[in-house]
């Protein structure tokens, strides 16, 4: 039990005799007001950290933590995740070839197609992820280097994009659109996905490229200028495209307007910035089959078809393709898990401690020895 | 502390009276009084120039520089401008309030009106006007205006009475006269303008009893003394008129010469907090150097590389100029670790603490309607450490009021009350008074409670009548009656007034005297007594005596004095009544009153005749004068007949004993300092309870040489040599002090003080005072007072508080870490000068106890905890350093940086600071020593200041760490990705805001409704802004200011995010509290302890803890050694004191020519009286 009671008013006790409080035409007297906020006098709790208050805090604590984090890592040991690197830094690897020669500007796409095999099927909606590592998107140089208003659909600011741009903001003396580091490094590698039937047929996967962003993103916080121009070459005709893009923002996506210029998902996604140099970013979605009886992706064997248009061996990153299945608690999280239940334990295991120490060493006849 | 302006060139003075042109060439200092600092032009800039003195405001302002430069800039510039303007305006606010009265003050005085002489006219003129060399008339109970040369008064010869207490504390009449030649001037206006004499004398300086110069007039030259100046801050009293030339004026006077310099006072929690900052600022440094190395070294290996992601504007920069301007853009973002809310939220802190001072009932003296007043506003937590009090005696102890208490007559005692089953009843306000209205001639004010003495006068009892004769015969006084019946007395000591107060109630007025005779009026019936002799006091007879020829024609002899003195002088047939009176003095003096005894004796004609004839004899003697006299005093005074005691109580003020029994018991010590004489200081000493009969040794230094004084000092360290060996051979000598400390007492005189600061004497001064546990000063200076606290203050390093009343103790009062004022007496300059000021010694106790260990204790939490807040928040990014390329990357949305302590976190700290009580009152009061950890510096020092800093710098790594793990590969719960920069922000300032309102939670002990309303308010209100700040609404608006559109919604609704709060809060709090909780099971502090009792009780129900009494048991001590003085005896007979001999009734006081006047006592008035009259 918390250790606590309300402080009733104290009583006000002896002052000597109140001369000062003459009748109403009197002197107004100096005398301070008797209120109990005047006089520090306030009701409060006053709580104390006791052994009855600590000891059950430390095993409660105990007892929820263990359970929920044994919830997480079932949960995420039960998520199905595949993870394949195709930066192509090992000789053997297919896409080596692709990785040795890279350039921004050139229009060949090189093409490379990994093969791979799940094991087990995944069941449900199928999420699929590019990954990069050792990309640092939270430089600070890189973080700013964006023009939200721009971004926004502001006419002004697509014309004249802020400052923060540099050296991204300008190119052939017209503003770039969408200007600055982000955008211009835009992840530009195209994953397509073959079931390789044990037959020997490809099947295509569909993979679903809308509902990648966050609402609010795609609807409040990107927004083509113009918005009632749907014809957005027009639009954008007196900007330049990013210096590393092969194609304007408004070819992005030609065969669905909704997703085409600045509200391409693709491009939203990528300009939500990630915390850490190593992180993951949502691809495609492989929606679960009509019938609840076959797993979206069955096990067997799969090709990766990859478009490398992305450089990353210069910096040393690493290009990833992951496929996961979700749950409530989101992807595949060991450490959440594995962070509760050691947390849990260690509270459980001061409780004891602390336990055995009060009953053995505590002072529980902590009043009798106060020194007047 | 000597203050010498431009006197440090003036060697000699030279002032012509009545020429100011003359006088002006000198450019001495007018009379104006200046203690302001700005007027209003000058606020502004001097004002700004002292804040950015303050280490704080100008790095503040540095920063705010740095951050205007673009490349640099990691923060927005309102992040710092918005708090550096709070704060500014805020502390200037504050600085022109408290000027302001400094103003109206100086105003006060020097607005006050004095007529000038000018151009042979008096003229009304202020203060402020009046100049060196001008003549100003002075009438009865004025102040003086400045520090005059007397020239003629209404008295005769030029005499006229000052009253000095201003200036020394004294409340006795001094008398002062003008030289013979100015006194002739008298009032003639015509006469005082032609004065042309010119003053040349010694440049200012601060001695209050020294003057010398010379007056040169008509070719003539005349020597001054002291004798003849009138100072500052003297009341001219039962003085009609006088005229006084301006010698030194304003700030050259000696009152203002002795107050000191007017210091900045700083608790040492404010230097601790700047030498903290400054260290702070240190690590900032290094931090900021480690994160530029680390910038360097990144560019190098992975920028470099990363190059066509993220170029520079500029190809030529490298990358070590990279880590140089990295190393500024951490400076900024890191600044927030030496917040700059920190000074305002003190300064906040304080302010409040000031206002419960003075909002406090219980120091709220009703009879006078004064209130505590907390004058400054910068000190309130230093009253949590004080470890020294020096308080002055007169006024601050006693209320200075002598009281005719009890006597004992033929051995009854009088003076108790009794109910009616026999027991005896407290003395309270409300016991009735004994009604005295018989008496036509009786004193108001004079209160009695028993009864049973005015019944046993009525009944005529002779013994009874005998004792109130004497006590009306015998004595030094001087009557004055201005109407008929209205009689004031003026005695040189406020015993013998007391003493013949009472008499006159009683029904024995003393009514008038010649040098002859004695008139009184006897219940009613005038009865002329003949004076034959007055067998004057001294110390070493320690009893006076008069011989009295009464109408019916019998002689007879009164005599008073010391018990032990006159006992050895009574008749054997007295025995058994000696043996009764004196149990009964014991009884007197166990209740701290002051003694006397009295006896009586019939002469014989013919003894008498015989020994008068010897008394002529030996009074003209021309050697051994004195010797012969008192042989002969001796002589007569045998064989007397005792007629009871009487029991005069110096009234302390309420409370002093216990007050101080109080503070001893808080490990406080008590410095008495006070003007007064020794013995009357050892009195007060001893009804006080700080000296006591149980003491080993009342060391008493009253050396006049250095040398001397050295040997009294090492004498007393010999004798307590034993505990010294043994305190050398342990060597932890805290504990040993303790144990020797409770043995010893401590008396110094001021002249062996000057000898005893002079810089050889001073270190063995401090320890032999430091190991007794009382020390009393007497017969300082107001100076001397000031050097004493400053001695401790550089020997001891404590905190000292300095108490007094009156002019004389300003300077202590300055000095000191912590000046009291005891207001709603007469003199308000140490009111003025103080820090806190109330009307009674006693609520000191409160002052220390309550508010100052409330305040100390809660400025110690607020600091731990706004340093663990501040490193907590600040240092998450330099772990995001070495994640993000060490770039200067803030974890957190720049508005949360702005408002994180501004808005977020202030108010649960402030009412924590504010209104946090660890103990309530009563039990403070009750357990003096939880006032112990404050003088230890227990709560907040450098230790601490490492334990709540490393803990937020744990707190930070948590919190940084633990979404670092989980945001590695989360998604949402759609599968979108969370990992994002902004998420992370968000979830680490959730984090950072739960977490250090938990910690606030856990460090207030004391949670009124203001702390929960602010508490859950800052958490509701960080969650509406964040959601305010991340709305659509917002973001159309200022699209680039709010980029955070949306976070709060996406991240807070992922049960992961919560998971990780959740999992952050327990990982940081609860190893706090299981390290509080063992340390307060295993190792309890007083404060723990008290704690938990106070929580039982408060159970059981709330009861009242009385103080005890103090048992007061000290022994007898006569009151005739306290306020006389000899030579008055003389005086009388002499006649030479009498006004003109035409009137008997109207007479003059006398005054104790007391230590200032440099021996020249009232005995040489009496010489020139002589010379004038025979």
């Amino acid at each position: 039990m918390m250790a606590s009671s309300y402080n009733a008013k104290d009583e006000d006790g002896h002052h000597p005799g109140s001369v000062g409080s003459g009748g109403p035409g009197a002197v107004k007297s100096k005398k301070p007001d008797n209120t109990a906020f005047k006089q520090q006098r306030l009701p409060a709790w006053q709580p104390i950290l006791t052994a009855g208050t600590v000891l059950p805090a430390f095993f409660m604590i105990g007892l929820i933590f263990i359970p929920i984090g044994i919830g997480l890592l079932v949960t995420s040991n039960n998520i199905k995740e595949f993870e394949i690197d195709y930066t192509g830094v090992d000789m053997f690897s297919p896409c080596f070839n692709c990785s040795q020669s890279y350039s921004w500007n050139s229009t060949s796409a090189c093409t490379c197609s990994v093969p791979f095999t799940l094991d087990q099927p995944f069941e449900s909606n199928v999420f699929m992820y590019y990954g990069l590592s050792n990309f640092y998107q939270n430089h600070r140089r890189y973080v700013k280097s964006r023009d939200d208003s721009q971004l926004n659909g502001d006419k002004s600011s697509l014309l004249n994009p802020s400052k923060e741009c540099e050296p991204y903001r300008t190119s052939d003396k017209k503003s770039i659109a969408p200007c600055g580091a982000i955008a211009n490094s835009l992840f530009n590698d195209t994953l397509e996905l073959f079931y390789i039937h044990p037959n020997g047929s490809r099947i295509a996967i569909h993979l679903v490229k809308t509902g990648i962003a966050w609402w609010t993103d795609k609807h409040v916080k990107f927004r083509n200028p113009g918005e009632n121009n749907n014809n957005l070459s027009i639009v954008f005709q007196d900007t330049s495209k990013p210096v590393n893009w092969r194609k304007p923002v408004y070819e992005l996506d030609p065969s669905d307007p909704d997703n085409n210029g600045f509200i391409n998902e693709d491009f939203i996604v990528w300009m939500r910035t990630a915390a850490l140099p190593t992180f993951r970013k949502l691809y495609r979605i492989i929606q679960k089959k009509k019938d609840n009886m076959t797993p979206t992706l069955p096990p067997g064997n799969y090709s990766l078809e990859v478009i490398y248009n992305y450089p990353v061996r210069s910096f040393d990153g690493r290009k990833r393709m992951i496929l996961s299945t979700i749950s409530w608690m989101g992807g595949k999280n060991p450490f959440l898990g594995i962070a509760y239940i050691t947390v849990g334990s260690v509270c459980f295991f001061l409780g004891v401690v602390l336990l055995i120490i009060h009953h053995k060493y505590g002072n529980r006849n902590n009043n009798a020895d106060i020194p007047n | 502390t000597k203050l010498n302006f431009s006197s440090a060139l003036e060697e000699e003075r030279h002032v012509r009276a009545n020429d100011r042109d003359y006088n002006e060439r000198f450019s001495y200092a007018d009379n104006r009084i200046k203690t302001a600092k700005y007027n209003v032009f000058t606020f502004l800039p001097i004002n700004l120039f002292e804040q950015f003195q303050r280490f704080a405001n100008a790095y503040f302002l540095v920063l705010l520089i740095l951050q205007l430069i673009p490349e640099i800039s990691s923060l927005s510039w309102f992040t710092t401008i918005v708090p550096l303007v709070l704060v500014l305006a805020i502390t200037a606010v504050k600085d022109a309030t408290d000027d302001y009265f400094r103003h109206k003050s100086d105003q006060q005085v020097n607005t006050r009106q004095s007529q000038v002489l000018i151009k042979g006219k008096l003229q009304n003129e202020k203060w402020m006007n009046v100049r060196v060399g001008d003549i100003i008339k002075l009438e009865n109970n004025q102040f003086v205006a400045a520090d005059l040369l007397l020239l003629s008064s209404s008295e005769p010869y030029g005499l006229c009475y000052i009253e000095t207490a201003e200036l020394d504390g004294e409340t006795n009449l001094k008398v002062r006269q003008a030289l013979t030649v100015t006194s002739d001037l008298g009032d003639d206006v015509a006469k005082l303008a032609d004065f042309s004499g010119e003053v040349i004398c010694e440049p200012p300086n601060n001695k209050l009893d020294k003057f010398t110069g010379t007056l040169c007039w008509k070719d003539n030259k005349y020597s001054l003394d002291n004798e003849k100046m009138l100072l500052r801050g003297c009341v001219l009293r039962n003085t009609e008129w006088c005229f006084g030339l301006v010698i030194f004026a304003g700030l050259q006077t000696k009152l203002m010469q002795n107050c000191g310099r007017t210091k900045f006072k700083r608790t040492s929690i404010d230097k601790l907090m700047n030498t903290l900052v400054l260290w702070i600022f240190g690590f900032l440094i290094c931090m900021g150097i480690i994160l530029a190395i680390g910038n360097t070294i990144w560019e190098q290996k992975v920028g470099s590389d990363f190059w066509e992601y993220l170029q520079w504007k500029e190809l030529t920069i490298n990358a070590v100029f990279s880590g140089f301007l990295t190393f500024w853009s951490y400076i900024i973002i890191l600044n927030t670790v030496v917040p700059i809310s920190l000074y305002v939220s003190v300064e906040v802190l304080r302010l409040g603490h000031s206002y419960f001072i003075n909002w406090d009932r219980r120091m709220y003296y009703s009879r006078k309607d004064t209130p505590a007043e907390a004058r400054t506003t910068t000190l309130n937590e230093e009253l949590g450490q004080v470890e020294f009090i020096f308080s002055d005696k007169t006024g601050t102890l006693t209320q200075n009021i002598m009281v005719f208490n009890k006597c004992s007559i033929n051995g009854k005692t009088y003076g108790d009350v009794y109910d009616e089953f026999g027991h005896k009843v407290d003395i309270t306000e409300k016991t009735p008074c004994v009604d005295f209205s018989f008496n036509p001639l009786m004193d108001r004010k004079f209160r009695f409670h028993d009864s049973s003495l005015v019944e046993a006068i009525k009944l005529e009892e002779p013994l009874v009548q005998e004792f109130f004769r004497l006590l009306a015969l015998c004595h030094t006084i001087m009557p004055e009656e201005r109407n008929e019946g209205e009689l004031v007395y003026q005695a040189q000591s406020p015993d013998e007034g007391a003493l013949v107060t009472a008499a006159r109630n009683f029904g024995f007025v003393f009514r008038s005297r010649t040098p002859e005779t004695i008139t009184l009026y006897e219940m009613g019936q005038a009865v002329t007594y003949q004076l034959l002799a007055i067998l004057d006091f001294n110390n070493v007879r320690k009893r006076m005596s008069v011989i009295v020829r009464n109408p019916k024609g019998q002689l007879k002899l009164y005599s008073k004095g010391a018990d032990t003195i006159l006992f050895d002088r009574l008749d054997p047939s007295n025995e058994e009544l000696m043996f009764t009176t004196s149990e009964h003095l014991n009884e007197f003096a166990g209740e701290g009153l002051r003694t006397l005894a009295l006896a009586y004796k019939d002469l014989d004609e013919d003894v008498f005749d015989e020994w008068m004839k010897k008394l002529l004899f030996a009074s003209t003697a021309l050697d051994n004068r004195e010797e012969k006299l008192g042989a002969l005093y001796e002589e007569i005074e045998q064989g007397m007949l005792l007629l009871g005691a009487t029991a005069i109580e110096d009234k302390l003020q309420e409370g002093v004993p216990e007050t101080i029994a109080c503070l001893t018991l808080a490990n406080i010590k008590i410095w008495v300092l006070t003007g007064d004489k020794l013995e009357t200081a050892m009195n007060i000493g001893y009804s006080c309870n700080m000296l006591r009969d149980d003491m080993n040794t009342v060391f008493i230094i009253s050396g006049h040489t250095m040398l001397e004084v050295q040997q009294e000092l090492s004498k007393d360290k010999f004798s307590s040599g034993l505990d010294m060996e043994k305190t050398e051979l342990y060597s932890s000598d805290s504990v040993f002090e303790e144990t020797i400390i409770a043995e010893y007492a401590l008396i110094i005189n001021g002249h062996s003080l000057a000898h005893a600061l002079e810089a050889d004497l001073e270190q063995i001064l401090v320890d032999v005072a430091c190991l007794c546990k009382t020390v009393i000063c007497c017969r300082v200076t107001p100076l001397q007072k000031a050097l004493v606290v400053e001695l401790i203050k550089r020997h001891k390093r404590a905190v000292t508080l300095a108490i007094g009343d009156g002019a004389n103790d300003v300077s202590m009062i300055k000095t000191a870490h912590i000046g009291v004022g005891i207001s709603g007496q007469e003199g308000m300059q140490a009111v003025l000068a103080s820090d806190y000021s109330f009307a009674q010694f006693r609520y000191l106790q409160r002052l220390l106890l309550v508010h100052g260990r409330w305040s100390y204790h809660r400025m110690c939490n607020f600091l731990c905890y706004f340093f663990y807040k501040n490193f907590a928040f600040t240092l998450v990014h330099f772990w995001y350093g070495f994640l993000c390329g060490f770039s200067a990357q803030t974890v957190y949305d720049q508005w949360f940086i702005t408002l994180f302590n501004i808005v977020y976190t202030s108010l649960p700290v402030l009412a924590m600071g504010l209104f946090d009580q660890d103990v309530n009152e009563q039990y403070s009061l009750r357990f003096p020593n939880l006032y112990r950890p404050g003088q230890l510096n227990q709560l907040f020092n450098k230790r601490k200041f490492f334990t709540c800093t490393l803990q937020g710098v744990c707190t930070s790594f948590i919190l940084f760490f633990i979404p670092y793990g989980a945001f590695m590969t989360a998604v949402r719960d759609d599968g979108a990705h969370i990992s994002d920069q902004q998420t992370f922000a968000v979830t680490i300032a959730t984090s950072l805001v739960i977490v250090v309102s938990v910690q606030i939670g856990l460090d207030t002990n004391y949670w009124t409704a203001v702390n929960h309303f602010f508490i859950w308010g800052s958490l509701a209100v960080y969650f509406a802004i964040l959601f305010a700040m991340h709305s659509d609404g917002i973001f159309t608006i200022f699209p680039n200011q709010f980029p955070f559109i949306g976070t709060a919604r996406n991240s807070l609704n992922q049960k992961i995010v919560w998971l990780v709060i959740l999992l952050t809060t327990v990982v940081c709090i609860m190893p706090m509290v299981a390290v509080r909780f063992i340390k307060a099971d295993l190792y309890p502090t007083q404060t723990d302890k008290v704690r938990l009792l106070q929580q039982a009780t408060r159970k059981q129900g709330p009861q009242e803890q009385n103080l005890r009494r103090v048992r007061r048991t000290s022994s007898r001590r006569s009151a005739y050694a306290f306020a006389h003085q000899q030579g008055y005896g003389e005086l009388i007979t002499s006649g030479k004191n009498m006004k003109v001999p035409t009137s008997s009734t109207s007479t003059y006081p006398l005054s104790s020519p007391t230590r200032g006047l440099t021996g020249t006592s009232s005995a040489s008035i009496c010489k020139c009286f002589r010379h004038q009259k025979h």
